[in-house]
């Protein structure tokens, strides 16, 4: 096997050093096999994604629907109407309401999670591996079975979480937590109105994801020497000052990565709440909008206006990002 | 920072002198934090486990049971049964749910997946982080843009032209979208590592007259055999695990469909009782549980290490 790679390397090389008269570099060679080896990926991904994005930009100014997919040329019915339909709807700029106060409040409780796991853990203690591994569950198991798992957790007929409420804390109904749009929680005599449904899937986005951003900030506090720490508190600080001035600046970079991340994917989270939630009930997020222009009204051309207008939204977001990432590289050498 | 630190030091001295056990600030905060460590830690481990156990002990009950007591959390061992699982595997056509044909699915996608992103990922991934080709740094950010682009705007193009060539309802356009979506971030971990062996084993390599393929084969590959394992298994997990591609690629043929998509469409059904969809669902958590355990510490390092880089 090795010898007949090498040897079917050598000539590649060989007749190129005769003909051009001078020897290729070993610089030269690298990066024809550098090209060479990357080629099939970015074939690939040429044609599964960017081809694909690209296109999907043309049928957004298409007049195109599911069942004449196949006699619409590439050009064919070309129209501004979609935009027109996208952003003219009502709908478009309540979904997007909705999309924003998710991804933003998911986010925040998805790193204030993962931070307090992070720190209850950061010393070692008997059965901290375990106990840390145990804790990653949530975002490695399958997120249809985790959301399966969840409804009937909530469920109002048989759900432990409301049997739980009615019989031990007395509540005078089952809340409907994935199927009731808005509630009132009385809070010391006030009546609060909370969007329930809205909140329990940000709850359930909190569960999932708080992982993701502990493996980080774990990992990142325990690299901080622990001299810094020992510096701070012969100086008199306390344990909640240490945090807030010696500890919280280090991790204030990851922080900031981590959130802008969690920010990209959650804008355009579709399964957890397509799963939980089906998008009723307050909780239609632009992606679960997509996806019903697209198989309810099978009116691909206004899927693809307001997936294009979501895509433009989020090439803004990685823009921020890795500006963000050339800074800090950048800065540090 | 030992230069701003020393006027503070002398102050901070005198009052801990003055009075030797008073209940400081200090002191009951590190009281408090003692304490409330232990209950952070038992709330998540509560948080994190609970759902799952909840998931096993609803599978090896009766629904009857489940309705008359659905509080308790205990299962009765005389009313512990094992025909969820048996109705939840069996075919169809034997009165099943025909989930032993849909985790075949699963694992056919799962495994080709897994094999292909490797195949496409090791060698990118070795000429990003060592070939100094033309056009190595765009490369690198279009593959992480790539990686952070999510699912749902590339679901239309895609669902489109797989409908135009007629590939959906076949597994094998859904591995090509799954490869597409995990190689960016697969050669983004292994690269990460290859960076990591030191050049001048390599140039002892070449020295010793190996060209830059063999040096590949005998020397960055062998060293980098644990980071292409833990990467292997990170592209498995995603495409055991993944839902909204399965769902508009497969939803029309139920033979074709991949065991999350299946469980996904039958929970909504009220004929199929929730014990033995529960049993579906250990039956998908539980390999994918158990394969991260045994690889956990390779996956958490590989993906940290790549954290640290950015």
């Amino acid at each position: 096997m090795t010898r007949v790679r090498d040897v079917s390397e050598e000539p590649a090389a060989a007749p190129k050093v005769a003909r051009r008269r001078q020897p290729q570099t070993l610089r030269q060679r690298d990066a024809r096999s550098g090209l060479l080896l990357i080629t099939p990926t970015l074939v690939i991904i040429i044609a599964v994604v960017i081809v694909p994005l690209a296109w999907s930009v043309l049928i957004a100014f298409q007049e195109l629907r599911l069942i004449n997919i196949g006699r619409t040329g590439l050009f064919d019915n070309l129209t501004l109407d979609n935009f027109r339909r996208v952003f003219g709807s009502s709908v478009l700029w309540q979904s997007l309401l909705t999309t924003v106060v998710y991804t933003v409040a998911s986010t925040f409780l998805t790193i204030a999670l993962g931070l307090i796991a992070a720190l209850a853990v950061r010393r070692p203690f008997r059965g901290r591996t375990a106990v840390r591994a145990a804790m990653l569950i949530p975002y490695v198991a399958p997120v249809v079975a985790v959301t399966f798992v969840w409804r009937i957790l909530l469920n109002p007929e048989f759900g432990f979480v409301n049997g739980v409420g009615t019989r031990v804390f007395g509540w005078d109904d089952p809340v409907a937590f994935l199927s009731q749009s808005s509630g009132v929680l009385t809070l010391f005599g006030v009546d609060i109105p909370v969007p329930t449904a809205l909140l329990t899937v940000i709850a359930f986005q909190g569960w999932r994801y708080f992982p993701f951003a502990f493996l980080f900030l774990l990992a990142r506090i325990q690299a901080i020497p622990g001299e810094l720490e020992e510096a701070a508190r012969v100086d008199g600080a306390t344990p909640s000052q240490t945090f807030r001035h010696v500890i919280l600046p280090q991790l204030m970079p990851l922080i900031t990565v981590l959130a802008v991340l969690r920010i990209i994917w959650t804008f355009n989270e579709f399964d957890d709440i397509f799963l939980l939630t089906g998008g009723a009930a307050g909780t239609q997020v632009v992606s679960i909008r997509v996806f019903e222009l697209l198989t309810v009204q099978r009116n691909v051309g206004a899927a693809a206006a307001q997936s294009v207008f979501l895509a433009a939204a989020l090439l803004l977001l990685v823009g921020i990002y890795l500006w963000m990432l050339r800074r800090r590289e950048g800065g540090s050498p | 920072v030992t230069v701003v630190d020393r006027p503070d030091r002398t102050r901070s001295a005198r009052p801990r002198s003055r009075s030797p056990r008073p209940w400081t600030r200090d002191r009951v905060e590190r009281a408090v934090f003692g304490v409330l460590r232990w209950v952070v830690i038992v709330f998540f481990l509560l948080a994190t486990l609970v759902p799952f156990y909840y998931m096993v002990m609803l599978s090896v009950r009766p629904i009857e049971d489940l309705l008359l007591r659905p509080m308790s959390l205990i299962v009765d061992i005389g009313q512990l049964t094992l025909s969820t699982y048996a109705e939840v595997l069996r075919p169809t056509g034997a009165g099943g749910q025909g989930f032993l044909g849909l985790l075949r699915n699963s694992a056919l996608v799962a495994l080709a997946s897994m094999v292909l992103a490797l195949v496409l990922a090791v060698p990118g991934a070795y000429a990003v982080s060592r070939l100094p080709f033309f056009g190595r740094r765009q490369v690198s950010s279009l593959f992480l843009a790539v990686y952070l682009f999510p699912g749902i705007v590339l679901a239309i193009p895609l669902f489109v032209v797989l409908t135009k060539l007629q590939l959906r309802g076949e597994l094998f356009g859904l591995v090509l979208v799954y490869i597409a979506q995990t190689v960016p971030v697969a050669i983004y971990m292994l690269k990460n590592y290859f960076t990591t062996i030191p050049e001048s084993v390599e140039e002892a390599g070449m020295v010793d007259g190996l060209g830059r393929l063999g040096v590949i084969r005998r020397i960055s590959l062998p060293l980098a055999l644990p980071s292409i394992m833990a990467t292997g298994i990170f592209v498995f997990m995603i495409a055991w695990n993944e839902f909204l591609f399965a769902l508009l690629f497969l939803v029309e043929r139920r033979d074709q469909w991949t065991v999350s998509l299946g469980l996904a469409q039958l929970s909504g059904s009220v004929e199929v009782p929730t014990t033995v969809l529960m049993a579906g669902s250990v039956v998908i958590t539980v390999p994918i549980v158990l394969l991260f355990f045994l690889t956990e510490r390779m996956l958490s390092e590989g993906l940290a290490s790549g954290a640290e880089k950015g």
